[in-house]
């Protein structure tokens, strides 16, 4: 096992991918000769050249559109979106025509094309370099989601989501880029889709979270464990299809749940969580569920005291643990 | 100030109806044409006897769309069509049944199996991609279509359509750029009938012609009576062959009429006048191939009738067969969201 970043671990998955299969390309603003803003395309271009590692216009639209008709005359497009809040002008291509090219052809076309956007807060990129958008694409059927939160999952699932016969957004949360180091399994290997994972153990309060904020709960369950509660803490992974099974068996061993994220709470990936957990847990529940996200603003601010204000941090988690154990 | 005649990127060909093709290619032409309209009409019928709750016209686009069609390649070359490329896709190797399927929702519908409305085309055997109902998306599915076949080694071309109306959209723009600075194997078709539903050019960009805009993106930009097939023929040949040599994308603006209104939901009496209307009917694409080929004794007297006779009876069977058809069971509504189920 090698230790690799989070980003480390991403231009590998796509750099074996690239070696397994000819059909894989990468195409994206500033992914050639640079290698990306924030380098995770680094070196392919050298390896693989500009037929396959394509600076494209600046034109979102384009390089999701561009990708789809690639994909369905048969190739393995990697998109790259700069930043995830720049995904929205390729959102008709990404909601009116990725997600129902094989439903509207009735399994005719298929679009297996992974779209790559950083997103999240936490590094003073302010209102337009620190969105988490993902909820609004979890809504879509026909679409995936994934946010990896370590370096083995990041190349697993970035893996897997490339040889998907299906549309994957697949976004990295741009705090973890550097942040996050971790042991990477040698040789090949995939994470599936549509799995959660027990990041820790527990049997007093089942933690659901994704992203960077897996990092921040597991520190807070690590304060609670030296006061005797023990949570779970379930790193979704998967946000579409979500892992209901996984949700659930945690919900009911513990009896308490607290849901984490970054973005703000209004139908968001937590409603849903917390809505499975109404369902098919109810009866099992010792506290009403509890849901700890971003503030009901319009984006991140940059000044330091308002960015730090806006985000969760361990200190943060670790109050809501609290009041959820005394409950 | 709009941007004038002179252009240099604004390429003119000569038209001259019939000339220079043997009487067998035009023959088939004409029958293409007439095929595509006897379809078209029936589809209008069904419709006004409430058989039908849809429909969107090609009457009046069929020379450029049968001219343009027979230079592709079927099965090799990528098409991304829009809703009223009836004809096109009936050269390329759709039938009348298929069309009368999609019309009546029925689940055998190869485009969507009854999902779709109507004239929302997509065929996987004939690389016709499947189209929504957002405008111009399809001239980027088109150039990624391209740039997979480049990527590959291939000759393929890409072919895509859309009104003028279209090329108002961000997509039109962005798919025609990246083609160009990709420099590839893209031909996009502009069939200009002068109305968005029931907007004129003139509210949609301010250069005289659609084909002005080719000098923006450094490609040519090529003007050609839409109303005659053999012109619309050789536009697309040239394109096409410059194309598979690596020579880069083409746009071309197709100068057609919309015969109908809109769509059979539409009225058009508010946005366009009874004179307008007469003047694009006496220029009736159809009409005007089946004088010129009786002129130069291509088709002689009877023929036409026989033609006709020979396409309603296809249109009649391929109607009996469609309504026979079943429609899609509720159960299958769910399938087919991933491809992994």
């Amino acid at each position: 096992m090698a230790v690799r970043t989070y980003i480390e671990a991403i231009r590998e998955g796509m750099r074996d991918e690239m070696r397994r299969d000819p059909r894989v390309i990468v195409l994206g603003e500033d992914v050639g000769v640079k290698g990306g803003v924030f380098k995770a395309t680094e070196g392919l271009h050298a390896e693989f050249g500009e037929t396959r590692v394509i600076d494209t216009p600046l034109a979102e639209s384009a390089i999701v559109g561009v990708a789809i008709g690639a994909a369905i005359n048969g190739l393995r497009p990697i998109a790259e979106i700069q930043f995830q809040d720049f995904i929205l002008p390729a959102v008709d291509q990404i909601i009116s025509e990725a997600a129902k090219i094989r439903y509207r052809s009735n399994n005719g076309f298929g679009v297996p094309m992974v779209v790559r956007a950083p997103f999240g807060g936490g590094v003073h990129g302010a209102l337009y370099h620190s969105q988490s958008l993902e909820a609004m694409f979890c809504h879509v059927p026909g679409l995936k989601v994934v946010v990896p939160s370590t370096p083995q999952d990041a190349k697993g699932l970035l893996r897997a989501a490339i040889r998907d016969p299906d549309p994957v957004l697949f976004f990295e949360h741009k705090r973890c880029y550097r942040l996050i180091r971790g042991e990477v399994p040698d040789g090949e290997y995939t994470v599936p889709l549509g799995r959660a994972e027990v990041r820790r153990e527990g049997r007093d309060i089942a933690v659901f979270t994704y992203g960077l904020m897996t990092h921040f709960c597991l520190e807070a369950a690590e304060s609670l464990a030296r006061d005797g509660f023990a949570c779970e803490v379930v790193d979704l992974r998967s946000l579409r299809p979500l892992d209901r099974a996984a949700i659930v068996a945690s919900a009911r061993k513990c009896g308490k749940v607290l849901c984490v994220q970054e973005a703000n709470l209004a139908v968001s990936v937590m409603s849903e969580v917390a809505a499975i957990v109404a369902e098919d847990c109810f009866e099992y529940l010792d506290a009403p569920v509890r849901r700890l996200g971003g503030p009901e603003v319009p984006g991140v601010p940059f000044s330091p005291p308002l960015e730090e204000a806006y985000m969760l941090n361990t200190t943060k988690i670790e109050a809501a643990l609290r009041e959820l154990a005394a409950y | 100030m709009p941007l004038g005649d002179d252009d240099v990127a604004v390429m003119r060909p000569e038209t001259s109806p019939g000339s220079d093709l043997d009487a067998e290619l035009l023959l088939t032409m004409y029958r293409h044409m007439v095929r595509a309209r006897v379809l078209d009409e029936r589809m209008w019928v069904l419709n006004r006897q409430g058989r039908a709750p849809f429909v969107i016209s090609c009457q009046g686009h069929e020379a450029a769309q049968v001219g343009m069609a027979m230079a592709l390649k079927p099965g090799y070359d990528w098409i991304a069509p829009y809703y009223r490329d009836l004809a096109l896709t009936l050269v390329l190797g759709m039938t009348p049944r298929d069309h009368l399927l999609a019309l009546l929702a029925r689940a055998a519908d190869p485009n969507s199996g009854g999902r779709q409305m109507p004239a929302h085309y997509g065929y996987r055997p004939l690389n016709i991609i499947t189209g929504g109902s957002p405008v111009a998306t399809q001239v980027l599915h088109a150039a990624g279509a391209a740039l997979a076949s480049r990527v590959r080694g291939e000759d393929a071309v890409a072919y895509t359509s859309l009104g003028e109306g279209s090329t108002s959209e961000g997509d039109f723009h962005e798919g025609l750029n990246f083609a160009a600075v990709h420099q590839l194997p893209l031909i996009c078709v502009v069939e200009n009938n002068g109305f968005a539903i029931s907007v004129p050019w003139s509210k949609q960009g301010h250069t005289k012609d659609v084909a002005d805009r080719a000098l923006g993106y450094g490609m040519p930009g090529v003007i050609v009576d839409g109303l005659d097939p053999v012109a619309s023929y050789h536009a697309m040949t040239e394109a096409v062959t410059r194309a598979r040599r690596g020579e880069g994308p083409t746009l071309i603006e197709a100068k057609v009429a919309r015969l109908t209104p809109h769509s059979s939901d539409d009225d058009d009496r508010p946005y366009k006048t009874r004179e307008a209307v007469a003047e694009e009917k006496a220029k009736d694409c159809v009409l005007r191939f089946r004088r010129v080929l009786e002129e130069r004794g291509v088709l002689s007297p009877g023929d036409a009738e026989q033609v006709r006779a020979q396409c309603m009876h296809e249109v009649d069977r391929a109607q009996e067969e469609a309504e026979n058809s079943p429609l899609p069971s509720p159960e299958s509504l769910h399938l087919h969201v991933y491809g992994d189920q």
